[in-house]
């Protein structure tokens, strides 16, 4: 329990960001029309995307001779960035599709 | 100074997240925020790239990272540009499956590190190794809900494009349940307890949360897909939010979150606008709790020619076109446009109407026929249809079955009782296609089918759309 509180103690301003992003999370998609429910989903993904900071980090503080972290992180990074790219490029050619046409 | 810029840049990244999502819900700015949370993220990547650094050491390996980039990239966007408008559900799947296997992989490298670190200055007899609990369990949470993302993701990629069947026996709720717990037991008993001699169990917890992952997703209907697709959306930004922890990062941590408060609200939604509860989808088999008798949809129906159906929709004067499942799998959408750009030439009013949960995907129609060069103007969401359908002459139906039954307002015992419905049967004239009277994925009859006013025009849709544009030129 004590290892909790400290955690706790030390990570506080983390904690809070957790509290408030989650109820950002759910009341800035709140409204959304269901006509782009799957451009958001598709958006929602990319972002998650975001854990590609973390790959990056791991391959970037490996040993430069340990090569199965290094081939486990490049896998990462690749992983990462596809979740990045690919769901912003995807994202955009289904929004593009919205474009009111005259 | 380096550090504070770093800062900087994951609170733009943030920012721009928050700002991406909003502006995102709103089909006016929606393609700008797309942009603008790729903006914030690019900020973030490369920031993380050149600026961070750990106690004064910056960040090496740089041939490599580079590398993983380019790769993700060229593949990313290639595999981004070519895929069709049909199988975006797909793509979307197979993208969270990567971000799932990301975290899954993050854990495991700092795994290896926290074990190598803890294990130096120490000899092979068993000794309790000193590693932080807290870190641990976050380093157990990101692999094994990385992990579920991953292989659940796949399975939902399988399922979508057809390659994996849907497979339940008997007893399987029970044993996911208990694969489960067991991987949840284990992992907080390796936590605790971890050894210089039992650490390798780990990746037996890896393995363990890939197949719970597939036991997940395989008993799951195919219709129902994107519910799971969105749920496992909203798993991955958990999953990304642990790495946030792991490194104390403010935007891995944000970004992690605000996907998956939004990813959990939007499966609630898709829930919600079937009528569903998400327990019933998960637990699969639609209609499975229904109490009560039924009332027996029974009676003949009839069948249009092809002709008939031509002449019947180029002598009205307002045709609703209602799209459904059928629709997105025949590809059937820009067949679709060119019979509304016939009949409007013959001065028939073409109108479209869109129920929220038509297709593959909530919205999913929208983006089909917008691929397909259909006037924005011309799809009608469902309340404003049902106001329309009164004035309507003649409604097409294309492969849409439940968003149609009107069991849903009439029979309480029915498993869609409730369900919002576009009410077709206010129009004159019904036209059904569908490719047999098989129920949909519901399960149930539609009395609409066996209506006086309904005929039935049987084919897949894009066959029967071909055949009824040539008849329409002749008429």
């Amino acid at each position: 329990m004590n290892t909790f509180l400290v955690f706790l103690q030390e990570h506080i301003e983390m904690v809070y960001i957790v509290l408030l992003s989650i109820f950002l999370g759910i009341e800035v998609i709140g409204r959304v029309p269901s006509v782009l429910h799957t451009p958001l989903m598709s958006g929602a993904n990319a972002i998650h995307g975001v854990v590609i900071i973390g790959a990056i980090i791991v391959m970037g503080q490996v040993e430069a001779d340990d090569w199965l972290a290094l081939s486990i992180g490049f896998l990462a990074v690749v992983l990462g960035t596809l979740n990045v790219v690919g769901g912003f490029v995807v994202t955009d050619r289904m929004l593009e599709m919205f474009k009111k046409k005259k | 100074m380096e550090l504070n810029l770093l800062t900087l840049c994951y609170l733009l990244g943030s920012l721009s997240f928050i700002i991406g999502l909003k502006m995102l819900s709103h089909p006016d700015t929606a393609r700008k925020g797309n942009w603008v949370a790729a903006a914030g993220m690019a900020i973030a990547i490369f920031g993380t790239i050149f600026l961070y650094n750990e106690d004064g050491v910056k960040l090496g390996n740089y041939p490599w990272i580079f590398a993983g980039l380019a790769v993700g990239t060229i593949i990313g966007t290639l595999a981004a540009q070519k895929v069709k408008m049909t199988a975006m559900p797909e793509m979307v799947s197979l993208f969270n499956g990567m971000g799932g296997a990301c975290a899954a992989l993050i854990s495991i490298v700092e795994f290896r590190h926290l074990i190598h670190t803890a294990q130096l200055g120490l000899d092979s007899s068993e000794i309790k190794l000193s590693i932080d609990t807290v870190t641990l369990l976050i380093i157990f949470a990101g692999l094994i809900i990385g992990t579920i993302s991953f292989s659940g993701s796949m399975i939902a990629w399988g399922k979508l494009n057809g390659k994996v069947k849907d497979l339940a026996f008997n007893g399987q709720q029970m044993a996911n349940n208990v694969l489960l717990i067991g991987i949840l037991a284990f992992a907080a008993y390796l936590t605790y307890n971890i050894s210089n001699t039992n650490f390798f169990w780990f990746y037996l917890i890896a393995f363990a949360a890939v197949l719970y992952g597939v036991l997940f997703v395989l008993p799951i209907g195919g219709a129902d897909m994107p519910v799971v697709i969105s749920l496992l959306n909203s798993f991955t930004g958990v999953a990304a939010a642990c790495g946030g922890f792991l490194y104390d990062n403010q935007v891995m941590l944000t970004g992690g979150i605000l996907v998956g408060a939004a990813g959990t609200l939007l499966t609630i939604l898709m829930c919600k606008a079937m009528n569903r509860s998400l327990t019933n989808v998960l637990l699969g088999s639609f209609g499975g709790s229904v109490k009560g008798e039924q009332q027996a949809v029974t009676g003949t129906y009839k069948e249009i020619s092809l002709s008939d159906a031509a002449i019947c929709m180029s002598y009205a004067s307002k045709v609703m076109i209602v799209p459904g499942y059928g629709l997105a799998v025949a590809q059937a959408q820009h067949i679709c446009h060119e019979l509304e750009q016939l009949l409007e030439e013959k001065g028939v009013e073409v109108k479209y109407a869109i129920h929220p949960v038509a297709g593959r995907m909530p919205g999913h129609m929208n983006v089909l026929l917008a691929e397909a060069d259909v006037n924005y103007d011309a799809l009608l969401e469902m309340e404003d249809a049902n106001n329309e359908f009164k004035s309507t002459d003649v409604v097409l139906i294309l492969g849409a079955n439940d968003v149609v039954n009107p069991a849903a307002k009439t029979d309480p015992a029915s498993p869609i009782y409730g369900m919002p419905i576009l009410e077709v049967e206010q129009a004159k004239t019904v036209i059904v296609n569908k490719r047999s009277m098989k129920p949909g994925y519901a399960g149930i009859e539609n009395a609409l089918f066996f209506q006086p006013k309904t005929s039935m025009l049987f084919g897949d849709a894009k066959a029967a759309l071909q055949k009824l544009v040539a008849e329409i030129k002749s008429v």
